[in-house]
């Protein structure tokens, strides 16, 4: 026997063995607690969901999905906590979409919620590029009222922004209070995470662009902008999700009907005097694709660091 | 073009001493006049007064014949090339390079046709499309020594534009920048802390300290003809050693060597006295006349050609630059020997030159 042939011989011998460690790991790993405890953990955020995506599709409004008899056994009583509908069905989703006035609902929410999120973008960039690159009399105090106004929960805000919106501005039961309100609570959040990424960007390059005669206007709309716009996607997001989801200002400003937003509009098919459970997770989930498509839409901007490479140091 | 000329000017910051206490400076057109000095000298502080990045707090700065203390950046007509590159990152080559000419609305073709020039003088023409996070460092630099030129300007700036590179590439930009002066030659200011790029590219070098000129002049006469102790020790390397003598009348001495010097009498106790590693030589092959001193050698930095020899005596300190012809070792005494034309002699009070009428003599060794 050659030389060679042992060498490749004890080198396949190692590979085996090499594939078998690799199996056995993986057989230990799914076998060890850490495993069996990330399993809990992913059914403990999945279990409820399931129940959601069962209750829509099943096409009926009881909580219950599967029917129990009475004398039912234990297994049989075991079996209906596993969130499958007895029949699949499309029937809450089309209920929903056309008798129920839900796209009214979610064409509220989507107006009020685009519109916050650009009138909340404008103001807040602008204010935090004002922040972060000029001196001026009340700056640094600015940023701590700013900060402290974030200190106190929202519902503290309730009762005078009632005030100043419903009863002194007339603008109850209207697009525009919603959006003023929205867009004006969330500035202070918006200006500082604004404010901290236009801290990043080197000001040389503001610098090279004044002396190649741009104006402030110029350089913050074609410069600073285009490179803040991961720190925009995500301002613009979190104003978003902020506006949509939001359920108690809403629920208080809007007495129409036809002016509900979709979370005060949902409560309506859960209240005392109905349990349409079926509408209602229909509705959530129709709710939740807009949210996950600007997420999926954003993400790359939410992980790119645009401005990485262009100045050393 | 324009030259450039500071008339008394001054920066200060509120609540803080002056950075430039007031600065008499001119840059002729087409100059190419390098700022050295160490860092926090000023030297930046005045480069940005000329950008019109930072405020003239008193005094007067003239570009060509237009005062232009009040004169926003924009309309000084001046290019600035930074350390750190300041391109923008979101555009390409080509874009970063058209964008102060889009600024000022030059038409489309024009701004083309600049670039491409521009780029083929630099050798960028393959990387127009490219953004500046795919290029490398020189390549970068080259850009925004580009986006400089397309916009021919009265005035360039750059501020330290070669610290960021490594060894090899700045000496080739050093060559690049040089050529570049030689072919347009705009009035051109240098901001440097590196004594080696002030000599080989400043047609003038202004050595600033602590915000005052300590001298202007062509990079021969500053190293020939150093007015202070300050620019004696800034310029070569190894830097002049200054020696600390007493002032005998007739003789200047101290422990490590004793020189007899005419016309002394009138002048203070103690003076330094400044000598070139490189004036020192092996005292077996100089001149009989020559001054020789004797001293142990601390430790020998070997370059390859030639040597650098650290001396000791006491508290005295000297450094000799010789060619590598024989192995030293530490601890061994050496007798070398100077040119007495080659001393230097400066007030130790107000670490001015003294320049004498008549040469300095011969000297007896001590030790």
């Amino acid at each position: 026997m050659s030389h060679s042939r042992i060498v490749t011989d004890t080198w396949i011998a190692a590979g085996k063995s090499g594939a078998a460690a690799r199996i056995k790991r993986v057989v230990g790993d799914i076998f060890s607690w850490r495993f069996a405890l990330l399993l809990f953990a992913g059914a403990v955020v999945v279990y409820p969901l399931l129940w959601v995506v069962s209750l829509a599709f099943s096409g009926q409004q009881s909580l219950q999905l599967v029917a129990l008899p009475d004398d039912a056994g234990f297994w049989r009583q075991l079996a209906a906590l596993v969130p499958l509908p007895q029949q699949w069905s499309l029937e809450n989703f089309r209920a929903v979409l056309t008798e129920q006035p839900f796209m009214r609902w979610l064409l509220n929410s989507l107006v009020v919620s685009l519109s916050t999120t650009l009138v909340g973008l404008a103001l807040s960039c602008s204010a935090a590029y004002a922040f972060s690159r000029f001196r001026f009399p009340g700056r640094d105090r600015g940023l701590v009222l700013f900060l402290i106004s974030q200190m106190f929960p929202a519902v503290l805000m309730l009762i005078p922004l009632y005030v100043i919106v419903v009863q002194w501005l007339g603008l109850g039961n209207s697009w525009l209070g919603l959006v003023l309100v929205y867009a004006i609570t969330a500035l202070p959040f918006c200006v500082w995470m604004l404010k901290g990424y236009f801290d990043t960007l080197p000001y040389e390059i503001e610098e090279s662009a004044l002396l190649e005669g741009a104006s402030r206007l110029t350089i913050f709309y074609r410069i600073i902008l285009p490179l803040a716009r991961p720190a925009i996607a995500v301002t613009g997001l979190f104003s978003f999700m902020t506006a949509w989801n939001e359920f108690i200002l809403a629920s208080i400003f809007m007495d129409d009907e036809a002016l509900y937003t979709v979370p005060v509009g949902l409560r309506f098919f859960v209240s005392d005097y109905a349990s349409e459970w079926g509408y209602f997770a229909a509705g959530a989930i129709l709710v939740s694709l807009p949210v996950i498509a600007l997420f999926l839409a954003l993400q790359r901007f939410l992980v790119s660091g645009l401005s990485a490479g262009a100045v050393k140091g | 073009m324009a030259g450039i000329e500071f008339k008394r000017v001054v920066k200060q910051y509120p609540g803080s001493q002056p950075t430039v206490p007031g600065l008499d400076l001119c840059v002729r057109d087409g100059e190419f006049m390098v700022l050295v000095g160490p860092s926090g000298c000023g030297k930046s502080t005045t480069l940005r007064m000329i950008a019109g990045l930072e405020s003239v707090s008193g005094g007067e700065l003239w570009i060509g014949d237009r005062l232009v203390n009040d004169v926003v950046p924009g309309e000084r007509d001046v290019a600035m090339v930074f350390q750190n590159y300041a391109l923008y990152p979101h555009m390409t080559v080509f874009e970063n390079m058209a964008f102060g000419l889009r600024v000022r609305r030059e038409p489309e073709a024009v701004i083309r046709e600049k670039i491409e020039r521009a780029a083929q003088t630099l050798g960028l023409a393959d990387l127009l499309g490219r953004k500046p996070g795919q290029l490398s460092g020189g390549q970068c630099q080259r850009v925004a020594l580009g986006r400089a030129m397309v916009r021919d300007p009265q005035v360039f700036l750059f501020d330290e534009p070669l610290s960021n590179l490594d060894a090899e590439l700045r000496v080739q930009m050093r060559a690049n920048i040089a050529r570049l002066h030689r072919e347009f030659a705009t009035t051109s200011v240098y901001v440097t802390h590196d004594q080696v790029e002030a000599m080989t590219l400043g047609q003038r070098i202004a050595i600033l300290n602590a915000g005052e000129l300590m001298q202007v002049g062509t990079p021969m006469e500053l190293y020939n003809d150093p007015d202070n102790v300050f620019v004696a020790g800034f310029m070569g390397s190894p830097p002049m050693n200054i020696i600390p003598v007493r002032n005998g009348g007739e003789r200047a001495s101290n422990r490590l060597l004793d020189l007899p010097l005419a016309g002394l009498s009138g002048l203070g106790g103690e003076l330094l006295l400044g000598l070139r590693p490189e004036k020192l030589e092996y005292a077996a092959a100089a001149p009989d006349h020559w001054p020789r001193l004797r001293a142990a050698i601390e430790m020998v930095e070997t370059l390859g050609a030639e040597m650098l020899v650290h001396l000791g005596v006491g508290e005295e300190r000297l450094v000799a630059r010789l060619p590598g012809l024989r192995p030293l070792a530490a601890g061994e005494t050496i007798e070398l020997a100077f040119d007495p034309q080659a001393v230097y002699l400066f007030d130790a009070g107000s670490r001015q030159r003294i320049r004498l009428s008549q040469p300095v003599g011969h000297a007896e060794p001590v030790l």
